[in-house]
């Protein structure tokens, strides 16, 4: 399988914090790779490189090389920005619909992107809406505000809204801490589905969640990467003391 | 522990004082304002003390207020445009008996005054008579009292004049002030409104630390500063401005007003609705811009919709603090109380007329009353003003 992501050697800095060392990782296409760690590990940080999310913070530094398609997407011009973040869709870690209706939150992704046409509009809106399991439960309401539906539907609207603008690769950053354990299911259901279409890289704080969705797993430490193998390997035998130490629960 | 036993109890019924009390006082002013604006209506817009009387023949029992102010000022001359018989109206007041009788036909104190203007009456059945009431009251015979219609809360919003010391009646129409204080409001919003959410939105989504560090509390400060400097400063500048740049007779106007009003009204305008700007959760911008959106995109459809009620809180609060000028105003605007008013005429405002006027109405009088009620009228605005922020307020919590 061709690697869809890859980062050579990346360094970041958040002024004089050393967030993320050197970090080597090649992530194959239509997979889920779940980043697994304790808080302020780099895993949210490493998550955020691949639609340069973190240069909206003041006194990031970063080195290396981040290669989407073989492409090293640092090297872009900054007007080519908005296009690598149509091709990058994120899942936050609170459902963040937008102030407007349930239609609307879904369109914005591609009125924002220039495309007026109302028609093709609807049918991507009950397409995604479709494809994240919030169709049939909005369907007669999508005029409403997006804030009158509850945590876990906002959540597969934020998920549908990202689908929308149909990008190759999915970034979910802990997309189902803040839920309950029946939505965060269907969530979980949801990114079982998706994986056929697109690459998603998963930020979690929950290990089984991790074992149950993820292709790969990366467990991350201290900025540093310390294992990257298969997720069933990372979980019955891995080969560094620290995994093992973190995912029985030991530490973290 | 023992000694805390006895102080709680004392510091909690101080506060509880000092909040009953506060209180108390608000409601106080409120009493005394309505109290003495709300006792203006249902009095006389005649001099106080003063009686108007028409001879008995005459088929006209009662006049307006503005019919008398007409008369006095020769714009009507005849009965017969108050709907009386075609005869000169002859204005008999305490100036033309001193050339129709002789003091020793008035008497040593005036106690032949009633047959005088009972002979003056019957010689000239046109006339419109004005004397104390003291002296005439139940004495004459051939004059009759003429009915004055009472100022009521319906004349002193709709009349047009404001002419509050004019004699023998005075004209109290508030329509030309409540139309001057809006038109100069609104256009100071006009201004403010634009410039004001662009600066809060520079400040809050595009200015870089530092120079949002600088800038704040330079705008900050300009609320600080008092408002007769503003009024010095629209005075000096503004004023010569708006005079050469319309090329008009004179700078004191309602653009000049409004341009001064909206430089007060944007510090409060830019620092309420950068602070709405701010509640935008980071979480949602990330999102917007997570879909390919632009900063400016992001701005437009995600954080100005998200801060709308904010912004209309902080318009509303411009607005408040533009009706309410007082200082400004009055040295800027030109004072003139002229219908209908337009941008480039002197107007004048609700505050700067109980400012200009308070001062020269006797204690108690009329007048005093009329401005008073000026008074209730600007805290009914107000409040609702008021109203409406935290009705959008609350709209922004829910």
């Amino acid at each position: 399988m061709a690697n869809k992501l890859e980062t050579i050697d990346v360094n970041l800095h958040y002024g004089d914090f050393h967030a993320l060392k050197g970090i080597g990782l090649a992530i194959p296409d239509h997979s889920v790779t779940a980043l697994i760690g304790p808080s302020g590990c780099g895993k949210s940080t490493y998550l955020r490189l691949f639609n340069r999310m973190n240069d909206l913070i003041p006194d990031v530094k970063i080195t290396g090389k981040v290669l989407m398609d073989g492409e090293d997407i640092y090297q872009i011009k900054s007007s080519k920005i908005d296009h690598l973040r149509r091709t990058v869709g994120m899942v936050f870690q609170k459902p963040n619909p937008f102030p407007k209706s349930i239609f609307e939150n879904v369109a914005y992704g591609l009125r924002v992107n220039g495309i007026s046409d109302n028609s093709f509009i609807e049918n991507q809106v009950e397409k995604t809406l479709r494809q994240a399991a919030l169709w049939e439960e909005v369907k007669d309401k999508l005029k409403k505000s997006a804030f009158e539906l509850s945590g876990g539907q906002q959540q597969r609207l934020c998920i549908a809204r990202a689908l929308a603008i149909e990008p190759t690769v999915i970034l979910m950053d802990e997309p189902a801490s803040a839920l309950d354990p029946i939505s965060t299911g269907k969530i979980e259901d949801l990114i079982f589905q998706l994986k056929d279409q697109f690459t998603i890289i998963i930020v979690t704080h929950n290990m089984q969640q991790a074992g149950r969705v993820s292709d790969y797993t990366g467990f991350f430490y201290l900025g540093h990467l310390i294992e990257f193998d298969k997720t069933k390997k990372i979980f019955t035998n891995p080969s560094k003391q620290e995994t093992e130490n973190y995912i029985t629960g030991r530490f973290g | 522990m023992r000694i805390r036993r006895f102080t709680e109890p004392i510091f909690e019924s101080l506060i509880k004082i000092c909040g009953y009390s506060s209180g108390f006082v608000v409601l106080l002013i409120i009493v005394f304002l309505f109290k003495e604006g709300i006792s203006f209506f249902g009095s006389s817009p005649v001099e106080e003390g003063f009686t108007m009387y028409v001879h008995s023949n005459n088929p006209v029992k009662d006049l307006s207020a503005a019919q008398i102010k007409d008369v006095f000022d020769q714009k009507i001359t005849n009965w017969e445009a108050l709907g009386g018989t075609d005869q000169p109206i002859e204005r008999f007041s305490l100036d033309e008996l001193g050339e129709a009788f002789t003091e020793e036909q008035l008497g040593k104190d005036f106690e032949f005054l009633p047959k005088c203007i009972d002979s003056y009456m019957d010689s000239l059945p046109g006339s419109l008579a004005f004397f104390p009431s003291a002296q005439t009251d139940g004495k004459l015979k051939s004059a009759i009292p003429i009915k004055i219609d009472k100022i009521t809360v319906g004349k002193f919003l709709a009349d047009t004049e404001w002419f509050p010391t004019s004699r023998p009646a005075a004209r109290m129409g508030v329509m030309p002030l409540l139309l001057g204080t809006l038109l100069v409001s609104f256009f100071a919003i006009i201004i403010a409104l634009p410039l004001g959410l662009a600066a809060s939105i520079y400040l809050a989504e595009i200015a870089d630390e530092r120079v949002r560090k600088f800038l704040k509390p330079v705008i900050e400060l300009l609320a600080g500063i008092p408002s007769v400097v503003y009024g010095f400063f629209g005075l000096v500048v503004i004023v010569p401005f708006v005079q050469s740049a319309f090329d008009l007779p004179v700078g004191e106007t309602a653009l000049a007003g409004s341009i001064v009003l909206a430089i007060m009204a944007l510090p409060t305008i830019i620092t309420v609705s950068e602070d709405a700007l701010r509640t935008t959760p980071r979480a949602m911008k990330e999102a917007s811009l997570a879909l390919g959106a632009s900063q400016w995109q992001t701005i437009r459809k995600v954080v100005v919709p998200y801060a709308s009620s904010g912004i209309t809180a902080a318009a509303i609060l411009g607005i408040g603090r533009a009706i309410g000028e007082t200082m400004a105003a009055l040295m800027v605007t030109g004072n003139s109380a002229i219908m209908p008013p337009t941008l480039l005429q002197p107007v004048r405002t609700i505050p700067a007329t109980i400012a200009a006027e308070l001062g020269e109405a006797p204690f108690g009088g009329l007048h005093f009353q009329a401005l008073f009620a000026l008074g209730c009228l600007l805290f009914i605005i107000t409040l609702i003003i008021n109203l409406m922020v935290e009705r959008v307020s609350a709209k922004r919590i829910n």
